[in-house]
């Protein structure tokens, strides 16, 4: 991370209105590629935000930044009120050690367009792996979490099966549970229909309906299925060369977006379609 | 021309059997401490400090440049005037554990470069430790394309053994050289050693392979 100037930067949010995540003018680059150009971006609690865009606008790196998958060259993130990629140092912020970093990602879960089950575990192993290793449950307890999981995915008479001899799908749907058997407060979801067979997609689709509907949980998706994202989102944003481009409920970006580039991105969309 | 002599052969076998125990506690000794010092050295490389990764690669770049039965010598002959005086077992067990060691260690870390990528995502998603995340995630991923160098390997370092004999390590060859040097008959002891070394060599080989496929099939990754 490139020295900066933090002062700028509180050393925690505070207020009767914290947002779950906050990004504070967050600069992201590859050399002299800027993937993200001091992004700010709030999401509050319980919100869905769906993030689309072009390939290469840096949606995805959005989510890999706050799954700490990769590092920042500006600005701060934070999540709960507290910094994720800085910790508080007397009072300025520097940045977070791995230490730091572990504690507050615990808040975090994310699904993968790849599904990156660990394939050398079952199913129920899969999900059970953190909440026994990481959160220290008990054994009995952490099964019990995992099979009520793996029932709401609708995977509960697979939960001893390996990956390989799982559909695409069902991988997903198993990957979901095992992120929510961490009760993160933040859930991400990276592209998770990209890598699925159209038919089974749906499958998966209705899967993050049902966590929607059922969990106060805070969620930030990136997808390309903008049917999906219009249903089920609060607020979409348009990202363009690294910026958000314009972002608004989805009734409105979707039928009345007003920036010419959203426009055009929705119409090729669609012709796609 | 060629004299072949069935009594001599009954004769000197059980001295040559005996001394096979001895090549193959020579080789499962040495292979003992390549799997684990390979695999140390391995992980050494994956620090983030940059001058232990030069300086573990330095070494072993060293032991790979540099033949076996010099190793080998240096540690039996050269060591006792640092100090270290060791016994032929004791030197040859460390040269030729050192040294397949550091071949082990590429072959682990062909191993651990094969995992993808999304596996330590997922690792650290779901918020594993860094040694959790080794040892339950990408280690057992990691040792199914290990098995096959490994393997080899291991006939490798088994036929190694024996240089062994140059420090006085009484292994097989050892024995049909002092044979030899008492009888003045060569063919016989050689002749015998080759055909061990084979019928215990090709077996092991097969092994290997049926391990592997083992193993895959324990993992649940075929």
């Amino acid at each position: 991370m490139d020295a900066q100037d933090l002062s700028g930067f509180p050393l925690r949010l505070e207020g009767d209105t914290v947002p779950m995540v906050s990004f504070r003018k967050v600069t992201k680059s590859y050399g002299a590629l800027v993937v993200l150009d001091s992004l700010d971006l709030d999401i509050d609690e319980g919100e869905m935000v769906s993030v689309i865009g072009p390939s290469g606008s840096g949606k995805t790196t959005v989510l890999r930044m706050l799954m700490t998958l990769e590092t920042i060259n500006g600005g701060v993130i934070y999540v709960d009120g507290e910094p994720l990629t800085h910790m508080p140092r007397g009072d300025r912020l520097v940045p977070a050690d791995s230490r730091h970093m572990r504690r507050i990602r615990a808040k975090i879960g994310m699904c993968f367009q790849q599904f990156n089950l660990f394939p050398h575990m079952t199913a129920l192993e899969n999900c059970m792996e953190g909440p026994v290793h990481v959160l220290g449950l008990p054994k009995k307890e952490a099964r019990e979490r995992s099979e009520e999981l793996l029932k709401m995915v609708g995977m509960a008479e697979k939960r001893d099966q390996h990956p390989s001899r799982l559909s695409g799908g069902q991988q997903q749907r198993v990957a979901i549970a095992r992120a929510m058997a961490m009760r993160p407060k933040v859930m991400l979801f990276d592209e998770v229909t990209s890598a699925l067979d159209p038919e089974v997609i749906g499958e998966v689709t209705n899967v993050i309906r049902k966590l929607v509907a059922e969990h106060h949980l805070t969620m930030l998706m990136v997808t390309h299925q903008m049917g999906f994202a219009k249903d089920i989102s609060d607020r979409v944003c348009f990202f363009y060369g690294g910026r958000i481009e314009e972002q608004g409920p989805p009734e409105q970006l979707f039928a009345n977006p007003k920036r010419e580039r959203t426009q055009q991105f929705l119409s090729a969309v669609k012709e796609a379609v | 021309m060629f004299d072949w002599r069935w009594d001599f052969t009954w004769d000197i076998l059980p001295r040559l059997i005996v001394a096979t125990g001895n090549t193959l506690l020579a080789a499962g000794l040495g292979y003992a401490i390549a799997v684990v010092l390979g695999l140390v050295l391995a992980l050494a490389q994956r620090t983030p400090s940059r001058a232990l990764t030069l300086v573990v690669r330095e070494a072993i770049e060293f032991v790979r440049s540099t033949p076996l039965v010099l190793q080998i010598f240096f540690v039996f002959y050269v060591g006792p005037q640092f100090g270290l005086r060791l016994s032929p077992w004791t030197a040859g067990m460390i040269a030729i554990g050192l040294h397949y060691a550091a071949y082990l260690s590429e072959v682990y870390r062909g191993g651990l470069e094969s995992v993808p990528k999304g596996q330590w995502e997922a690792a650290t998603s779901l918020n594993l430790s860094t040694s959790r995340t080794y040892f339950r995630v990408i280690l057992p991923q990691a040792l199914p394309p290990s098995l096959a160098g490994m393997g080899n390997y291991l006939v490798g370092i088994f036929k190694d053994t024996p240089m062994l004999s140059v420090i006085g390590v009484a292994e097989l060859m050892h024995t049909a050289n002092a044979i030899g040097s008492e009888t003045y008959r060569f063919l016989e002891p050689y002749t015998l050693v080759g055909i061990i070394f084979l019928a215990l060599s090709l077996p092991t080989a097969a092994g290997i392979r049926l391990f592997e496929a083992w193993v895959r099939r324990k993992l649940g990754m075929v």
